[in-house]
């Protein structure tokens, strides 16, 4: 039995363990360069992390069971989302078995009992939080599947293995429907992800936070695996947009070479990405809550242009 | 440059004027809007030159040159300089209801697709697959004339609208006569004039360019 | 070399009026300019008539039966519209309702309004025949809006916006037109000549004309002013200056139905169907119904009248949808008398509402004593338009509901509806304005005269005895028609 895939698979994992929070933190730097501060560094997010962990845990009396699985569960979905996109290689045994829909289910559940958790306590900041992280949720997600599925159509597929590899050997950059799922894609990773304009992560101002909100009476070990979970994130979207619409570089062949050579890519996209993302967050102010339905709407919008201009054009 | 390569090169500029058109539909400030009417029209500029280039008619050069200079340039600056004289920059237009707008924008890009069928059937044209969307940029520019109740931009909504006409002319035939072309771009152009004439006068009338204001004529009074 | 003459002149009266046109002589030269139009007209006529449908131009005009009757039409009300403007535009400027701008602008874009009529009508490209649609409508724009006021305003931007907007469906459906043509005929302009569309119309991609039709019938119906389409029409017509009221009335959107016919012949040959015909007997019969009971609720004159166009539009567009020889006869004499009787009929109203200064029914009164030229040319010009013999408009009616009665007998009771609600408003709301004493704000005034009288008489002539020229004309264009 080929034992190459599985050790891809362990390797993959690692990886979004380890360089999740440098990212985050490469974003960090890039947003104080760009607003003239000095920053702390790459790798401030790992200290932040570590003091996390030698932190005690100070539960609330009320907690409930929900209030105590949810850190671990978060974590867990977004360590399995990490088997299932094709970061370094495209030859993964989980992504076999599990395609789009599950990996949106997977951060569907995890943000289920992220709302379930804020409103466990019973304080207020906690209920609001969940109900507008549910709203954008609500939102972002037919939007999330339709620029998915747009991907699939012009793929054949609901694997992301598969239409990474069928990307890498296309014919055209210019397709009409692919970029259009593109721009929808960014828009909801920036909702997803908690990002300007629709959260700002670095705030607790209680008018305008959602997910902070949610997690405010974390704490200790608990709290340090929801940041990591959360860290992850923000790096599992941008490998997913990677994997879907630029996957040049991404190793297909069993290849010491080719997988030092899908890592290195991946460094510099997820430099690039950076860039990206902090030019939409320093360009844009952040949006009161109620023109979030619009900013989605448009995400939507952009999605499902880009499925009408796959059959209408191509 | 080969057909396949063109035609994909138009299908994405097509796609480009569908998305202005959207955006179009939503856009609340007044330059904005004229922005976006000013890159419509230079999407349509070059998808006809492309159009003209790969099949080898000449025509469509003087067209695509007649979109530049009219659409792009001409009537934004007749609009910017309307806009100035009449101090409405800072206008901010209350537009209701986006997502719905933008639903039936989208239901609109479908009916269009179902209702240009028999062309794309029967065409060998590269561009037949583009008619659908041109026809869902006239549907687009007549919905914005409906939903929204200024009166500029009710007349972007009847540019764009003027838009989508040329780009089905261009796709569905490879542009009509140059006679009627250049006969209906100027009507476009006396068009302009007279709805900067009527800007004037409605602001002079009304004090405001809401349409919605104009309610005086109703049946039965 | 006539045809030519004919769109000359109008062309070269507006470059000089537009000089001169709030000089005193200005509505001289408007109405010498029309009457050469008008010679021109018959000439064209009479040489059409000795010799048949002829091309001009290179191909480029055209002139056939059905086209040159309207062309002869259009230059002689646009002649009397001219002479009753002298009187009526002097009064206007008297009030202070028009300024010297506003007159050389009057001026002008009358003259432009005639041409671009007359290019609807002649010219032999359909393309072009939209070019000049729109030029129509936006020479006659400014025009609605001559008095400045609120109302008039909000009417002309109505009018463009909405005919914009449908004149553009019909652009769609002209591109269509071209896309099948071009299958048949090759690329380039002569793919656009009515000419050579009528000789290869079965050859024409069935599927794509009846979807071309569809939007050519919401474009050119938006100017016909048919239900649901007509919401411009009363504004436009009620809040201009009269005599644009009786020109838009009385030729607009007879040009406008032009265009649609001649569509509609086009689509019934590609497709084989009645399809086209249905569709218009649809929209004719809405209108006429909807118009008809609308008339029962106005309270402004020349409001009342634009609905009375509607209804009428609706009755000869539901006789071309019927199609055959009878309903096609009665439709072509329907545009013509109708067009004759309500320009007639916006004279005496203009006349009655400077005379009250106002437009509002209750308030116009005992026009029989007060002036009887208005007060009797009114009444029977209603009575003509309402089809009571012996006027021409009865002969139409009659002939058009004989049609229906043998092709399409369902629509019997409705067609008789419409007609009958219509009699009755109209004879309701006119009866109390001509008879009474007269009102002591009631200011009387020198009227045109002739404009009046000559139309009336002419209704008259067609209702009893129909020249045998104009019976035989009808017949060829009837044939070009089936």
């Amino acid at each position: 039995m080929n034992l190459y895939p599985f050790v891809m698979e362990i390797l993959q994992v690692l990886i979004l363990l380890a360089i999740g929070p440098a990212f985050v933190g490469w974003v960090r730097v890039l947003k104080c360069w760009a607003q003239g501060r000095s920053s702390a560094g790459l790798f401030q997010p790992y200290r932040d992390l570590r003091k996390l962990f030698s932190k005690d845990v100070v539960l609330a009396e009320n907690a409930s069971w929900i209030f105590r699985f949810m850190p671990y569960l978060v974590f867990g979905t977004a360590v399995l989302a990490g088997g299932i996109i094709p970061i370094l290689s495209t030859d993964l045994p989980l992504a076999a078995t599990a395609d789009v829909i599950v990996l949106v289910s997977l951060f569907a559940i995890a943000r289920f009992f992220t709302a379930l958790a804020g409103m466990d306590i019973g304080t207020a900041f906690g209920g609001m939080g969940a109900s507008r992280e549910m709203t954008v949720a609500s939102l972002a997600e037919p939007a999330m599947l339709m620029a998915i599925f747009t991907m699939s159509l012009a793929s054949r597929s609901t694997s992301l293995s598969y239409m990474a590899q069928l990307v890498m050997s296309g014919q055209s950059v210019l397709r009409p429907s692919i970029v259009f799922a593109l721009l929808a894609f960014i828009l909801i990773t920036l909702a997803e992800t908690g990002r300007i304009p629709v959260d700002n992560p670095a705030t607790h101002l209680e008018l305008t936070m959602i997910h902070e909100a949610m997690i405010l009476e974390y704490s200790g070990r608990h709290l340090a695996l929801i940041e990591w979970a959360s860290m992850m994130k923000l790096f599992l979207f941008t490998a997913l947009g990677i994997a879907v619409f630029a996957p040049w570089g991404i190793a297909s062949s069993a290849d010491l070479l080719a997988v030092a050579a899908a890592l290195f890519f991946m460094l510099l996209k997820l430099g690039a990405a950076g860039i990206v993302l902090v030019l939409i967050e320093t360009g844009l102010a952040k949006m009161r809550l109620f023109r979030l339905t619009e900013f989605l709407g448009s995400a939507f919008l952009l999605a499902t242009l880009g499925m009408l201009s796959y059959f209408i054009l191509e | 440059m080969n057909i396949h390569n063109a035609a994909q090169i138009i299908s994405f500029l097509a796609a480009l004027v569908l998305l202005c058109a959207f955006g179009m539909l939503v856009q609340r400030r007044m330059y904005g809007l004229i922005h976006l009417f000013a890159w419509q029209g230079l999407f349509l500029s070059i998808s006809t030159a492309v159009v003209g280039f790969v099949a080898g008619k000449h025509h469509l050069y003087i067209s695509s040159v007649l979109t530049l200079s009219l659409k792009v340039v001409l009537l934004p600056y007749i609009l910017h300089v309307l806009i100035q004289r009449l101090k409405i920059q800072k206008e901010v237009e209350t537009v209701v209801n986006v997502p719905m707008t933008m639903l039936i924008g989208i239901v609109l890009v479908i009916f269009s697709y179902h209702l240009t069928a028999p062309v794309r059937e029967i065409s060998t044209l590269v561009t037949r697959s583009v008619l659908a969307i041109a026809l869902a940029t006239v549907m687009i520019g007549l919905l914005m004339m409906i939903t929204r109740r200024h009166a500029v931009t009710q007349i972007i909504g009847f540019l764009a609208m003027e838009n989508g006409l040329f780009f089905a002319a261009t796709s569905a035939t490879y542009g009509m006569p140059l006679v009627v072309e250049l006969g209906v771009a100027l009507d476009v152009l006396i068009a302009a004039f007279i709805f900067g004439i009527f800007f004037f006068h409605i602001h002079t009338t009304f004090d405001s360019l809401d349409v919605e204001q104009m309610a005086r004529l109703k049946e039965g009074d | 070399m006539m045809l030519l003459i004919l769109l000359g002149v109008p062309l070269f009266a507006a470059v000089v009026l537009a000089f001169v046109g709030d000089r005193k002589y200005a509505a001289e030269i408007n109405i010498l300019g029309s009457a050469l139009n008008f010679a021109a007209g018959l000439g064209l006529a009479f040489q059409v008539y000795l010799e048949g449908p002829s091309l001009a131009a290179g191909k480029f005009f055209f002139v056939d039966a059905f086209n040159v009757y309207l062309a002869v039409l259009t230059s002689f009300v646009s002649m009397t519209t001219a002479v009753f403007s002298r009187r009526y535009m002097r009064r206007e400027r008297e009030h202070g309702r028009v300024g010297h701008m506003g007159m050389r602008f009057y001026h002008a874009m009358f003259q432009v309004f005639i041409f671009a009529m007359l290019l609807c009508l002649l010219t032999n490209n359909v393309g072009v025949l939209w070019i000049a649609m729109e030029l129509a409508t936006l020479s006659t724009v400014l025009l609605v809006s001559l008095y400045r006021t609120p109302t008039a305003i909000e009417a002309a931007w109505k009018y463009f916006i909405l005919c914009g907007v449908g004149i553009a469906q019909a652009l769609f459906g002209t591109v269509l037109l071209y896309f099948a043509a071009e299958k048949v005929l090759g690329e380039g302009g002569d793919a656009l000549l009515w000419t050579n569309l009528s000789l290869v119309s079965d050859k024409l991609e069935p599927t794509v004309l009846s979807l071309a039709f569809v939007f050519l019938m919401v474009g050119y119906g938006t100017k016909v002013g048919l239900v649901p389409l007509h919401n411009w029409l009363p504004d436009a017509h009620s809040e201009g200056p009269t005599p644009i009221s009786a020109v838009l009335s009385g030729l607009l959107l007879n040009v406008a139905l032009y265009a649609l016919v001649r569509c509609k012949v086009l689509v019934d040959g590609s497709t084989g169907t009645h399809h086209a015909g249905d569709i218009m007997m649809g929209f004719g019969l809405l209108s006429i119904l909807v118009a008809a009971f609308s008339l029962l609720r106005q309270k402004d004159i020349k409001r009342m009248f634009s609905y009375s166009s509607i209804e009428h539009m609706g009755i000869a567009t539901f006789a071309f949808g019927l199609g055959g020889p009878i309903a096609t006869f009665g439709g072509l004499l329907h545009m013509l008398v109708h067009s004759l009787a309500k320009s007639s009929i916006f004279f005496t109203v203009g006349h009655a509402s400077q005379m009250h200064r106002t437009q509002e029914m209750d308030r116009i009164k005992g026009l029989i004593k007060g002036n009887p030229l208005v007060g009797w040319g009114l009444m029977f010009g209603v009575m003509a338009i309402v089809g009571m013999p012996p006027f021409g408009v009865f002969t139409s009616e009659f002939l058009i509901l004989t049609a229906t009665i043998k092709d399409a007998p369902l629509l019997t009771p409705f067609l008789l509806l419409g007609l009958a609600v219509a009699f009755a408003a109209l004879f309701r709301k006119v009866q109390p304005m001509v008879s009474g004493e007269v009102p002591s704000y009631q200011k009387p005034m020198t009227v045109a005269n002739l404009p009046v009288l000559l139309h009336m008489a002419l209704v008259l002539i067609i209702g009893i005895y129909m020249p045998d020229f104009l019976n035989q004309w009808f017949h060829i264009a009837v044939e070009l028609l089936k």
